[in-house]
């Protein structure tokens, strides 16, 4: 099967576009800022940017309604910004600081809303994958259409656990979509040296579960998709695998020596297939947009991005009472 | 204006290190995303991006420099229409800024965080776990718990069992009989074999709400699905500063059977008890699995709940009572005595209440304490009996190194000393892996007359 592209002709709004792009935008914005406040030492540990896979999570929000749930990696902060998570209160977290969404005692790895029914930010490679299914699970044992987005990588699609979910999501018609966002890394471990079964979703078919491929860094095709899977869930149909090709232009983490793949490599993708680009592009020769009107949103993302660095600097760390609370219920 | 482009660092632990190369010149217009740089750390050389465009003013620092301090100022980034002129304005704000970074003032602080509440005279809840003069029942553990689900099932339809052979086979062990006629498919779960998988399931379910009890065919399987109990269920409350609640049992029988050898023989309640968000419970009798069990599905927090197949034929008087709990937490004095304390919990009770019977024939009168719940621990009742008999011993199957026994001892030196009249002996199975053959596997367990032999050289008899 051919990997889902948009059409030449894509059947979108102007408005659809635009917020396609704020949002992309604003996660890169807030990711070079994360990189910038760690390499000033005001973020710690490991630190996980999303620049590059953009598309992905602003395509499949798109595709996401009211109540439908998400959850993620450690690679989390743009699935945050994208379900509507404030930026002030992520960043504040990535400082470890008491307005951060955990208190500051999660880190950049590990965050939750349940207002926003963001179930995190998990720190095991896979774990979420199973979380994501008994989500899920929840929804179909109240018995409303609510649809979980579980989010994971190339590499902790490797994992048992992942398996093992997909036998009994199926096997229980649950109503998740597994998303594999294939950036074709696991820290230094391309796809090649890691499968001989390269085709992530294809294993769903092992346990007869429909899927398809999708290009990530066409937030249209992503959307696309992620509608049509959303639909084959909410029908009771059960789980849909969609394995999202996409790429990461910075490292692993924050420490990363980046000898795996050539600067060429990379170069390549963000010159030739950068998804906010692309949006970019079909905005300005699509007439919906001036450059100025662009200008003046890269401006606009700019202060909201500031704005977090400053909240984030300026909050206080949790008092030292914290170390004690939120251990029991 | 003018921005300071600083010395990055690039790992957790970096302070400072080699700017090996420059990749720009002065003069270059850069843009986000472009490399700047490469750093040499003492664990990898790496690249080091811009995060804003603008035009290269001047390079600070030479490459080939050694031991650039972190947030050094290693170059000046201009803005359009900005010249090398505006270079003196460009101020240290990020410089600034380091100075407020609060990694050394946190460690100057931790040294006074507080400590947990300091303990304070031992304060036993005393209370009678049912009201004298309620009618009394004969049950096995094995009902108990049965019953104990299906009344919790009854109240709360958010309450649902999944694990293995838990539905149509009626339980690998019959804990679970009858439960898939009365409640149904939906609510009592065959799972396929994958404790990993379905562990996590659970955890999800709790997540969104529901109140999962997850059954482990013997916990010696749970080794699969520890991660999901301990990094997804136990912690995810804290990690969200209390937003997500795990409200769920993870049950199944724990410890030695009868000639299962090494890999389905072993007691985790050692294992479970260190883990904070986590509590554990380890009950004796069958009114004990049945109140403690209602407590624990109840309980808004994870809860391990280890029992043991060869106490699920046991009978034991059950209480007869509409809705009976016991409190997680609450230790039982099952006999009462003044020359020593013998602690145990789960099936070792049975060597300890065998031990204080012939004890008392030798007028040793020992008074014997059931844990219950290993998590929270009521160490109070404890330091209670051994303020009295200035003595103790402590029985459970599992091994000897950092054992349940081993952290009671150090309770008791550290809140009992003064109490005590001899070292505390711990009783335990022996160290090595549980042997097959009959003879050998009697020996790798603790046995009576190993706690009769302890608490005479206690007594100094
Ligand atoms: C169980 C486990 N093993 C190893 C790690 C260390 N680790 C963290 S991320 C990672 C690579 C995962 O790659 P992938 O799933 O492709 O996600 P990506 O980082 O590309 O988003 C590894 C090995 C871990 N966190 N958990
Ligand atoms: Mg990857």
């Amino acid at each position: 099967m051919a990997t889902r592209k948009s059409s030449a002709k894509p059947n979108v709004s102007a408005e659809e576009l635009l917020s396609f792009y704020r949002e992309m935008l604003l996660i890169r914005r807030f990711e070079e800022k994360a990189g910038q406040l760690y390499g000033m030492g005001l973020i710690g540990g490991f630190c996980h940017l999303y620049i590059g896979q953009e598309a992905v999570v602003v395509g499949l929000e798109a595709a996401a309604e009211e109540g439908d749930k998400r959850v993620t990696s450690y690679r989390d902060h743009g699935h945050m910004l994208a379900c509507g998570m404030d930026p002030k209160g992520v960043m504040a977290e990535l400082t470890g600081r008491e307005s951060g969404y955990s208190k500051g005692k999660g880190g950049s790895m590990h965050m939750f809303s349940k207002e926003k029914h963001f179930y995190g930010g998990h720190g095991i490679v896979g774990a979420q994958v199973p979380i994501g299914a008994g989500l899920a699970f929840s929804d179909k044992y109240k018995g409303n259409d609510r649809v979980t987005f579980v989010y994971f990588g190339d590499g902790a699609a490797n994992q048992g656990q992942v398996a093992e979910t997909y036998n009994m999501a199926q096997l229980w018609d649950l109503p998740v979509v597994f998303v594999i966002e294939n950036n074709q890394y696991a820290m230094g471990t391309s796809v090649q040296r890691a499968t001989k079964s390269p085709d992530f979703w294809e294993r769903g078919a092992a346990y007869g579960i429909a899927g398809e491929m999708v290009d990530g860094m066409d937030v249209l095709a992503v959307k696309e998709a992620g509608e049509k899977a959303v639909a084959h869930c909410r029908a009771g149909k059960g789980p849909y695998i969609l394995e999202v090709k996409t790429y990461r232009y910075r490292g692993h983490s924050m420490s990363d020596p980046a000898k795996y793949r050539t600067r060429e490599e990379v170069q390549k993708m963000r010159e030739e297939r950068d998804a906010i680009e692309h949006v970019r592009q079909l905005l300005l020769t699509g007439g919906h947009a001036s450059e100025d009107d662009l200008k003046s949103i890269d401006k606009e993302i700019k202060d909201v991005v500031n704005a977090a660095a400053d909240f984030a600097k300026e909050s206080p760390e949790p008092a030292l009472s914290e170390l004690w609370t939120d251990i029991y219920a | 204006m003018a921005t300071e482009i600083l010395m990055p660092a690039l790992s957790p632990t970096m302070e400072e290190g080699t700017l090996a190369k420059w990749l720009v010149k002065e003069g270059d217009t850069v843009s986000s995303g472009d490399i700047l740089a490469e750093i040499e750390t003492d664990k990898a050389t790496m690249e080091f991006e811009a995060v804003d465009e603008g035009v290269v003013g001047k390079l600070l620092i030479a490459e080939g420099t050694e031991g650039v301090k972190v947030n050094t100022p290693i170059a000046v980034l201009l803005d359009e229409g900005e010249s090398a002129d505006d270079i003196a304005s460009a101020t240290s704000a990020a410089a600034a800024l380091s100075s407020a970074a609060p990694v050394e003032k946190a460690a100057t602080e931790a040294a006074e965080a507080p400590a947990p509440a300091a303990p304070k005279a031992p304060e036993v809840d005393l209370s009678p776990d049912w009201p004298e003069g309620t009618p009394m029942k004969a049950q096995t553990v094995r009902e108990a718990l049965r019953d104990a689900m299906a009344e919790e099932m009854r109240a709360d339809d958010r309450v649902y069992l999944m694990g293995e052979e838990v539905a149509e086979y009626q339980g690998a062990y019959k804990v679970s009989q009858g439960l898939l006629d009365e409640f149904g498919a939906k609510r009592v779960i065959d799972t396929p074999i994958t404790e990993h998988g379905f562990a996590g399931i659970a955890v999800g379910a709790a997540f969104g709400g529901l109140k999962p009890i997850v059954e482990f065919m013997t916990f010696n399987f749970a080794m699969q699905a520890i991660d999901q109990i301990i990094n997804s269920a136990a912690k995810t409350r804290y990690m969200s500063g209390g937003q997500m609640d795990s409200p769920m049992v993870f049950r199944g029988p724990n410890g030695a059977a009868a000639r299962v050898g090494a890999q389905h023989s072993q007691d985790y309640a050692a294992w479970y008890m260190q883990i904070p968000g986590l509590k554990v419970v380890m009950p004796y009798s069958a009114a004990d699995a049945k109140g403690l069990l209602k407590s624990a599905i109840r309980d808004p927090n994870p809860v391990i709940f280890l029992e043991n197949e060869l106490l699920y034929g046991h009978s034991f008087d059950v209480p007869v009572l509409e809705d009976f709990t016991i409190p997680l937490g609450k230790a039982k004095i099952w006999r009462e005595g003044k020359d020593v304390t013998i602690v145990s919990f789960g099936t070792s009770m049975q060597f300890a209440l065998e031990a204080a019977e012939k004890l008392a024939e030798d007028g040793i009168d020992a008074e014997v304490i059931d844990l219950r719940t290993l998590r929270p621990m009521d160490t109070d009742s404890i330091i209670r009996s051994v303020m009295k008999t200035n003595r103790c011993v402590t029985v459970e199957e599992g091994w000897p190194q950092g054992s349940v026994g081993s952290y009671i001892s150090s309770v008791l030196m550290q809140q009992a000393f003064d109490y005590l009249d001899a070292p505390v002996i711990n009783c335990t199975g022996k160290d090595v892996p549980m042997p097959y053959a009959a003879n050998l596997e009697k020996l790798a367990l603790v046995t009576t007359d190993e706690v009769i032999e302890a608490v005479k050289q206690v007594t100094y008899r």
